[in-house]
C-alpha cells in the first residue's frame, strides 16, 4: 500500500504483483482445503472395502458402486438384475425437491415482484420481513410446522370451525407436508435472488411493451422473464439443492416412512448398517447428478446470451 | 504504571496455572443427549474437584461412528446399550478394568454382573436398564393389548395410527419376536417371512420416529407406538391415556452400561466416576430423574413411591421373556440390513 503511494501514481494491479502468490493464498487454501480436500476423501472411501460396523478397509473396490446398481437378491447370491431401491430412492428425492421448487417459485416470484415495485423506501422492511423468520433454527421451525399441521392442529381447528370440513385434513405424514416443509425452510433463498434482479429491471421497458400494444401477459413472458431469467434460475438451484439432500422436513413431517436420498446416506454413516463406502458412493452420485444439471443450466445461459449477444 | 504491569503478569500466570490445574482434574464423558441429571454432575465434581466435561450423541450406532473416526483418545467414558458394548469390545475399542480398581464393584446386582455382552464385567458397569416395547392409547383401543399383532398386524382401531421406533435394531428384533425366530437366523425361509411380514406390516404404520416416540403418542398423532419403558411413562404423566404392553411372544430388554474407553485420557478420574455412579445413593438420584430401573444393590429403598410401583418397571408375572437385542455376524447382518432397506425404500 504505503509502496503504491509514494510512487506518486495510479495504483495499478502491477503494484501487488510480487505478492501476488502470497495475497491469493488465503483463497487458495480454502478452495483446497475446504472443498476439493473433503470431496476427494468421499470420492476415495466410495473405492474402499467397507469395515464391518463402520469404517473403511483400504482395499480397493467397486462393491458400493455395485451394491447402487445391480440388485442380487436378498441373499446376495442371484445373478445381477438392475437394482431399483436406490433409483426410486433418488428419484423420490428428486421429485419432491422439484415440488418444493415449483411451490418456492409459484409464491416467491409474486412475492419478489411486488417487494420489488414498492417505494425504495421501504423495500428493505419488506426484505427483512421475509427473512426474520429464518433468524430461527430450521429445526425449530419445522416441529412448529408439524404442530401447525397436525390432525388435532390449529389449521385444522380452525377450518373445521368454518365448517369448510368436516374431519381433520390428513397432512402430517404426507409428501405435501414434506414439500410444504421443504418450501417453507428454502423460500427466502428463491424470493432475495429474484427479487435482486427485478430490482435491477427497468420498468420503462414493460411500458414500451405495453404502448406497442403487447398484453400485460405477453410483456411478462417476453420482456420481463427473460430480463429476470438469471435472479429465477439462481432462486430455483438455490432451493433445488438443499432441497434434494435435506431430511429434516421428511424426516418430521414425513414420518420418514420412506428413505430420501439425505437419509439414506445418513443411515449408511449413523445406523446399523455402518456401510461408509455406499454411503460415499451415494453421496458422488448425488454430487455428479447435481453437477450435470448446474452444466446444463450454465450451458443454456451461455447459449442464450451468445443468441442476445 | 510498572507496577500495574507486574501486577497483570502476575495475575495472568496465576490465572494461566489455575487452568492448567483445572485441565488437569477432569474427566471427559461421551453421553446420551440429556440422561443425566445436572444435580448429579455437581454433586461429583463437589465431592472429588473432578470437572465433567461432556459431549452428547443420539443414537449407539452415531457414538460408535464417531469413537472409530477419531475419538479414542479424546473421551474416558461413554454409555452404550448392551449390545454396543460387545460391538466396541470386539473392534477393540474398550480400556479394561483389572480387579479391584473399582471399590463400588461389590454392589452391582448378581443378575447384571455376569452378562453375555462383557462376562465379568470387565469393561463396563450398569448404568439404567428398561424394556422396550410399545405403548397404547386407551381411548382409542380398548381390546387386549398385550400381544404384537398390535404393531405388525394391528385391529382397525389402531391402523395406520402406529409409530415405529426410527431403528432397525429393535424394529427387526421386534418382529423376530412377532414371528417366533431367533433374531440372527440364518434360515432363508425365516428370513423371506421376515422380509414379507414387514412389507405388509408397514401399510399399517403412520411412522417412524425414534426421538419423538413420546411426543407422537401425547400429541394424538399415533394410537400406538414402539416406545422405551420411561418414555411410555412420561407420556402419561404428560396426559396422554397409554397404557404400556407387555406382549406376550417377548419384548426387547436394554441396558445401558458405562465404559471405560480405550486410551482414555484421564483414566483415574473415569474411574472414580464410575465408582460415584456405582454408589446407591447416586444410582437413587439417577433413578428417580430418569424412571428406568437401576442394577446396583441398595437402589429400591431410596426410589420414589410412584417408580416403585410402576407399571413401566415392574412387568407382570404373566409377560413374554425379556430379550437382550444379539448381535449377529456380518454376513448375516448383511441380510438384515437389506430387510431393514426393503422396510423403507
Amino acid at each position: 500500500m504505503a509502496a503504491g503511494a509514494t510512487r506518486g501514481g495510479g495504483v495499478t494491479t502491477d503494484t501487488y504483483k510480487e505478492a501476488r502468490t502470497w495475497l491469493l493464498m488465503p483463497a487458495w487454501l480454502v478452495l483446497l482445503v475446504l472443498s476439493l480436500a473433503p470431496v476427494s476423501m468421499i470420492l476415495i472411501y466410495s473405492f474402499l472395502t467397507k469395515e464391518f460396523r463402520g469404517g473403511v478397509i483400504w482395499d480397493f473396490s467397486l462393491a458400493a458402486y455395485d451394491q447402487f446398481f445391480f440388485d442380487r437378491g436378498l441373499f446376495g447370491d442371484e445373478a445381477p438384475s438392475i437394482e431399483w431401491t436406490y433409483i426410486t430412492i433418488f428419484w423420490r428425492s428428486i421429485w419432491q425437491a422439484g415440488a418444493a421448487t415449483l411451490l418456492s417459485l409459484i409464491i416467491g416470484f409474486p412475492t419478489a415482484y411486488f417487494i420489488a415495485t414498492r417505494p425504495e423506501k421501504v423495500r428493505p422492511i419488506w426484505v427483512f420481513l421475509v427473512t426474520i423468520p429464518y433468524w430461527v433454527n430450521l429445526l425449530i421451525r419445522t416441529v412448529s410446522m408439524k404442530f401447525l399441521l397436525r390432525d388435532q392442529g390449529p389449521l385444522n381447528d380452525f377450518l373445521m370451525s368454518t365448517g369448510l370440513i368436516d374431519s381433520p385434513i390428513h397432512i402430517v405424514n404426507t409428501n405435501f407436508a414434506v414439500q410444504l416443509g421443504l418450501f417453507y425452510s428454502y423460500l427466502p433463498f428463491m424470493v432475495l435472488p429474484i427479487y435482486a434482479s427485478v430490482e435491477r429491471y427497468n420498468f420503462s421497458l414493460s411500458e414500451a411493451a405495453a404502448d406497442l400494444y403487447a398484453t400485460k401477459w405477453v410483456a411478462l413472458r417476453r420482456i420481463l422473464l427473460p430480463a429476470i431469467k438469471p435472479g429465477v434460475i439462481a432462486g430455483c438451484i438455490l432451493v433445488f439443492v438443499p432441497s434434494l439432500g435435506s431430511f429434516l422436513a421428511p424426516d418430521l413431517l414425513g414420518g420418514a416412512k420412506n428413505f430420501m436420498i439425505g437419509s439414506l446416506i445418513e443411515e449408511q454413516f449413523k445406523g446399523n448398517a455402518g456401510n461408509w463406502p455406499f454411503g460415499a458412493a451415494a453421496s458422488m452420485i448425488l454430487l455428479t447428478m447435481v453437477l450435470i444439471i448446474l452444466l446444463i443450466f450454465a450451458r443454456q445461459q451461455a447459449k442464450a446470451e451468445k443468441r442476445e449477444g | 504504571m510498572k507496577t500495574l504491569f507486574k501486577t497483570t503478569v502476575a495475575a495472568s500466570a496465576i490465572a494461566l496455572s489455575a487452568s492448567v490445574a483445572l485441565a488437569e482434574e477432569k474427566v471427559v464423558v461421551y453421553h446420551w443427549f440429556e440422561y443425566i441429571p445436572q444435580e448429579l454432575l455437581t454433586k461429583f465434581t463437589s465431592e472429588t474437584g473432578i470437572e465433567v466435561v461432556m459431549d452428547t450423541y443420539d443414537s449407539n450406532e452415531a457414538m460408535l461412528a464417531s469413537l472409530k473416526a477419531g475419538g479414542i483418545g479424546t473421551y474416558d467414558v461413554s454409555v452404550p446399550g448392551d449390545y454396543m458394548v460387545k460391538i466396541m469390545a470386539n473392534e477393540g475399542l474398550l480400556g479394561t478394568i483389572a480387579e479391584g480398581e473399582l471399590v463400588n464393584k461389590r454392589n452391582i446386582e448378581a443378575q447384571w454382573l455376569d452378562v453375555d455382552f462383557d462376562p465379568g464385567r470387565k469393561h463396563s458397569i450398569p448404568y439404567q436398564w428398561g424394556s422396550t416395547a410399545f405403548a397404547v392409547n386407551r381411548d382409542v383401543f380398548q381390546g387386549d393389548i398385550n400381544t404384537t399383532d398390535i404393531l405388525f398386524n394391528p385391529p382397525a382401531e389402531l391402523s395406520g395410527k402406529v409409530n415405529m421406533l426410527d431403528s432397525q435394531g429393535e424394529v427387526l428384533a421386534m418382529a423376530s419376536l412377532h414371528l417366533g425366530i431367533p433374531q440372527c437366523s440364518t434360515d432363508r425361509d425365516q428370513l423371506r417371512a421376515l422380509d414379507a411380514m414387514l412389507q405388509e406390516a408397514k401399510t399399517y404404520w403412520a411412522s417412524f420416529n425414534s426421538d419423538t416416540a413420546k411426543e407422537v403418542l401425547v400429541s394424538g398423532d399415533a394410537a400406538a407406538g414402539m416406545i422405551y419403558n420411561g418414555f411410555s411413562a412420561k407420556a402419561r404423566e404428560e396426559g396422554a391415556n397409554v397404557e404400556y404392553a407387555y406382549p406376550k411372544q417377548g419384548y426387547i430388554a436394554w441396558m445401558d452400561n458405562v465404559v471405560l474407553l480405550k486410551d482414555a485420557p484421564n483414566r483415574d478420574n473415569a474411574l472414580k466416576f464410575m465408582d460415584f455412579l456405582l454408589d446407591p445413593e447416586n444410582v437413587a438420584a439417577l433413578t428417580n430423574w430418569t424412571q428406568y430401573s437401576a442394577g446396583v444393590e441398595g437402589v429400591a429403598p431410596l426410589l420414589g413411591e410412584a417408580l416403585r410401583t410402576l407399571p413401566e418397571a415392574n412387568p407382570p408375572a404373566e409377560a413374554g421373556p425379556a430379550t437382550f437385542i444379539e448381535v449377529c455376524d456380518a454376513q448375516t447382518q448383511a441380510i438384515y440390513d437389506k430387510i431393514w432397506t426393503n422396510v423403507k425404500k
